[in-house]
C-alpha cells in the first residue's frame, strides 16, 4: 500500500533520513522503533507532505505522493496523529472531531463514524461539549486518534501514541490501535515503547540515525538479541 | 455546556465595565445637570453608540487578523480609507443609488484586502514577526500615498445620501437616520459573524487555524484559504464601517484612516484582542467615551482623540489582557 525508496530527507545540512525504504502492507501493522532523534518523525512527516524530502519514492496504492501538498495527501486516505497529541485546545471535543471529517462532505456516513468513534472511546462522548484543552493527557491522545479516524483514513500513521501516558492507558491505546486495524485500516506506528510496538506490529523496522538497520516481523524482532538490548533491555550478558 | 463558567466569567467583567462606564455617564450627567436638556443627552448617547458601533466594525478586523497570524496589521485603517474612496466614485461618478454603491463597496474593498495579504504578508509567513510588522507598517504607508497619489491630497465631499443623512426626532430628540443604522448593521454583522465561527466548517477550521497551522494542515484544511477568507471578512466589514462613516462624517482624505485605524486597533486592544466580543466592547467604550467627554466637557473637546489612548493605558494597567482577554497559559 504505502512504499518508500531511498528516501533522503535533509534539514540545513543535516541528513535527518538517509536513503530509507520500507513498506507498509495493506491491512497490516507495521512500526518503526528506534531512539530519539533516529528520524522516525521525519520518515511520517515526509510522507504527510509537511517536511519537503530531498529525494527518494514515496508510492501510495501506486501512485507517486513525493513532495505531495498535504491536504491532497489527505484527500488520497492517509491521516497522521501528531507527536504530542497536537489537539484544537480551543475547540470542543466535538468540534474536533468534526474538523477532523473536514474534508468529507457525506453527511450521514460522517455521523456513522462519529457513533463507532464514541464507541471506540466512550470518554469522549461524555466529554463532547468540553474544550479539548481541559481533558487529560490520555483523553487527548484518544481525541487525536478520534480526529484523525473522522477522515476515514485507508493508511493510518500514528507517532508515538504512548508518549507520557500511564501504562494502563498505554496498554488501552494499542488495544484500540488493533480494534482499528481489524476494521481494514493500514496503520504505520512510530514508537519508542519498543515492547508495546512489537507485540502489536505484524511487520517492525529498526531505525537508527536516519538508516533502516533491521527488519522483520513483530515476534522475531522481539527475540533479535540487538532489539533486546538496545531498545527491550532484557538481553542477558 | 463546560465553557458556560468561562464565558460568564467573561461577560461577567465586560457587564461590569459597561455598568462603571454608564455609571459614569449618569453621574458627569447629574453633574452637569440644569447645563444640559435631557433631549440634547440622549442626542449625544445615540451618536456616541453609533461612533462606537462604527469602531467595533473596523475593531473586529484587527481581532480576526491577529487571532489567525498574531499580527497586527496595521494597513487595516488604510483599508478603511480606501473603502471610502471606493465608495465616493461609486456615488459621485458612477451615481450608483446607495445600497448599490454599499454592496460594490463591500465587494470591492476585500479585494484590497486579499492583495494585501498575499503581497506583504504570507511572504513573510515564516518570517520573524518583527518583519510581517514592518512590513504591514510600510503597507499602510503604501496605501496611503498611493490614495494621494491617485485621488489626490485635497479633501473630498462625500456624496449626501438623503435617505441616511434624513434628520428624523423623537420627542424633541433629533439624530439622523444613519446614527440608528449604524448600531443595527453592527448588530447583524456580529450576529452572522458569530455564527458563522461557532457554527459552520469553516468557522471551526479558521479557530484550528489560529491554533496551530501544522495540525490543520493535516485535517486537510487550506491554511492560505481560510487567512485570505479571514482578511476578506475583516476588510468587508471596515468597508461598510467605512460607508456609514462617510455617510455621517463626510469628508474623505488619503489620511483619514490612521486615526480610526489606531483608535480601533486601540478597542481591539481594549477588549481582548483575541475576542471578537471583546473588539466590539472595546468599540463601544471608545466611541461612547469620545462622544460624551466632548459633550459634557466642551472646554476638553480639543483632545477627544486623546481619549482612547487614555483608556489603552489605563486598561494596559489594569488588566492587560482586555477587558474580555483570559490570560494566554499553555499545557506543555
Amino acid at each position: 500500500m504505502l512504499k518508500i525508496e531511498n528516501l533522503t530527507v535533509t534539514y540545513g545540512g543535516i541528513t535527518a533520513l538517509n536513503s530509507v525504504s520500507f513498506e507498509a502492507p495493506e491491512k497490516k501493522i507495521v512500526t518503526l522503533i528506534g531512539a530519539n532523534g533516529a528520524g522516525k518523525s521525519t520518515a511520517l512527516r515526509a510522507i504527510a507532505g509537511l517536511t519537503k524530502p530531498a529525494s527518494g519514492v514515496i508510492q501510495y496504492e501506486g501512485k507517486n505522493i513525493f513532495g505531495m501538498d498535504t491536504q491532497k495527501v489527505v484527500a488520497k486516505g492517509i491521516s497522521l496523529v501528531p507527536e504530542g497529541r497536537r489537539v484544537f485546545a480551543n475547540l470542543t471535543v466535538m468540534e474536533n472531531i468534526r474538523i477532523g471529517a473536514y474534508l468529507r462532505k457525506d453527511e450521514e456516513e460522517i455521523q456513522r463514524d462519529r457513533k463507532w468513534v464514541f464507541e471506540l472511546f466512550p470518554i469522549l462522548e461524555k466529554r463532547s461539549w468540553q474544550m479539548a484543552g481541559t481533558l487529560s493527557g490520555g483523553e487527548q491522545q484518544m481525541l487525536a486518534v478520534s480526529r484523525a479516524l473522522m477522515s476515514r483514513p485507508k493508511l493510518l500513521m500514528m507517532d508515538e501514541p504512548s508518549l507520557g501516558l500511564a501504562p494502563l492507558v498505554v496498554k488501552n491505546i494499542f488495544e484500540i490501535i488493533q480494534e482499528i486495524n481489524k476494521n481494514g485500516v493500514t496503520i504505520l506506528l512510530i514508537e519508542q515503547n519498543a515492547n508495546m510496538a512489537l507485540k502489536t506490529a505484524d511487520i517492525g523496522y529498526v531505525m537508527e540515525t536516519g538508516k533502516i538497520t533491521l527488519f522483520g516481523s513483530g515476534a522475531e524482532l522481539l527475540e533479535n538479541p540487538h532489539v533486546k538490548a538496545a531498545y527491550l533491555g532484557t538481553a542477558k550478558k | 455546556m463546560p465553557s458556560i463558567k468561562k464565558i460568564f466569567s467573561n461577560n461577567l467583567s465586560a457587564a461590569i465595565f459597561v455598568i462603571i462606564l454608564v455609571m459614569a455617564l449618569i453621574a458627569l450627567y447629574a453633574m452637569m445637570l440644569g447645563q444640559m436638556p435631557v433631549a440634547i443627552f440622549l442626542q449625544h448617547l445615540v451618536n456616541g453608540i453609533s461612533l462606537g458601533s462604527l469602531f467595533a466594525l473596523i475593531a473586529i478586523g484587527y481581532t480576526m487578523v491577529y487571532t489567525i497570524l498574531s499580527m497586527i496589521n496595521f494597513a487595516h485603517g488604510d483599508i478603511f480609507m480606501i473603502s471610502l474612496y471606493f465608495a465616493f466614485f461609486a456615488l459621485s461618478t458612477f451615481r450608483m443609488p446607495w445600497v448599490l454603491a454599499l454592496v460594490c463597496v463591500a465587494v470591492l474593498t476585500p479585494l484590497v484586502g486579499i492583495l494585501v495579504e498575499r503581497f506583504a504578508y504570507r511572504p513573510l509567513r515564516n518570517a520573524p514577526k518583527n518583519s510581517v510588522l514592518i512590513s504591514a507598517i510600510g503597507t499602510s504607508f503604501l496605501l496611503e500615498n498611493a490614495a494621494t497619489y491617485l485621488f489626490g491630497g485635497r479633501p473630498k465631499a462625500f456624496p449626501d445620501i438623503p435617505s441616511l443623512t434624513r434628520v428624523i426626532s423623537i420627542r424633541s430628540v433629533n439624530f439622523q437616520v444613519v446614527s440608528l443604522v449604524i448600531p443595527l448593521i453592527t448588530a447583524i454583522a456580529l450576529a452572522i459573524l458569530l455564527n458563522f465561527i461557532h457554527r459552520t466548517k469553516t468557522g471551526i477550521a479558521m479557530r484550528a487555524v489560529a491554533k496551530d497551522y501544522e495540525t490543520a494542515k493535516i485535517m486537510g484544511v487550506n491554511i492560505n484559504q481560510i487567512i485570505a477568507l479571514t482578511f476578506i471578512i475583516g476588510s468587508a466589514l471596515a468597508a461598510v464601517g467605512g460607508f456609514m462613516w462617510g455617510a455621517k462624517y463626510p469628508g474623505i482624505t488619503p489620511m483619514m484612516g490612521v486615526m480610526p485605524g489606531l483608535k480601533c486597533f486601540v478597542a481591539a486592544v481594549v477588549g481582548g484582542i483575541s475576542d471578537i466580543k471583546g473588539a466590539v466592547v472595546g468599540g463601544f467604550i471608545l466611541g461612547l467615551g469620545e462622544v460624551m467627554i466632548v459633550a459634557l466637557f466642551p472646554s476638553i473637546s480639543g483632545y477627544r482623540d486623546a481619549f482612547a489612548f487614555v483608556v489603552l493605558i489605563v486598561i494596559l494597567l489594569v488588566k492587560p489582557a482586555g477587558i474580555l482577554g483570559t490570560r494566554v497559559t499553555e499545557k506543555v
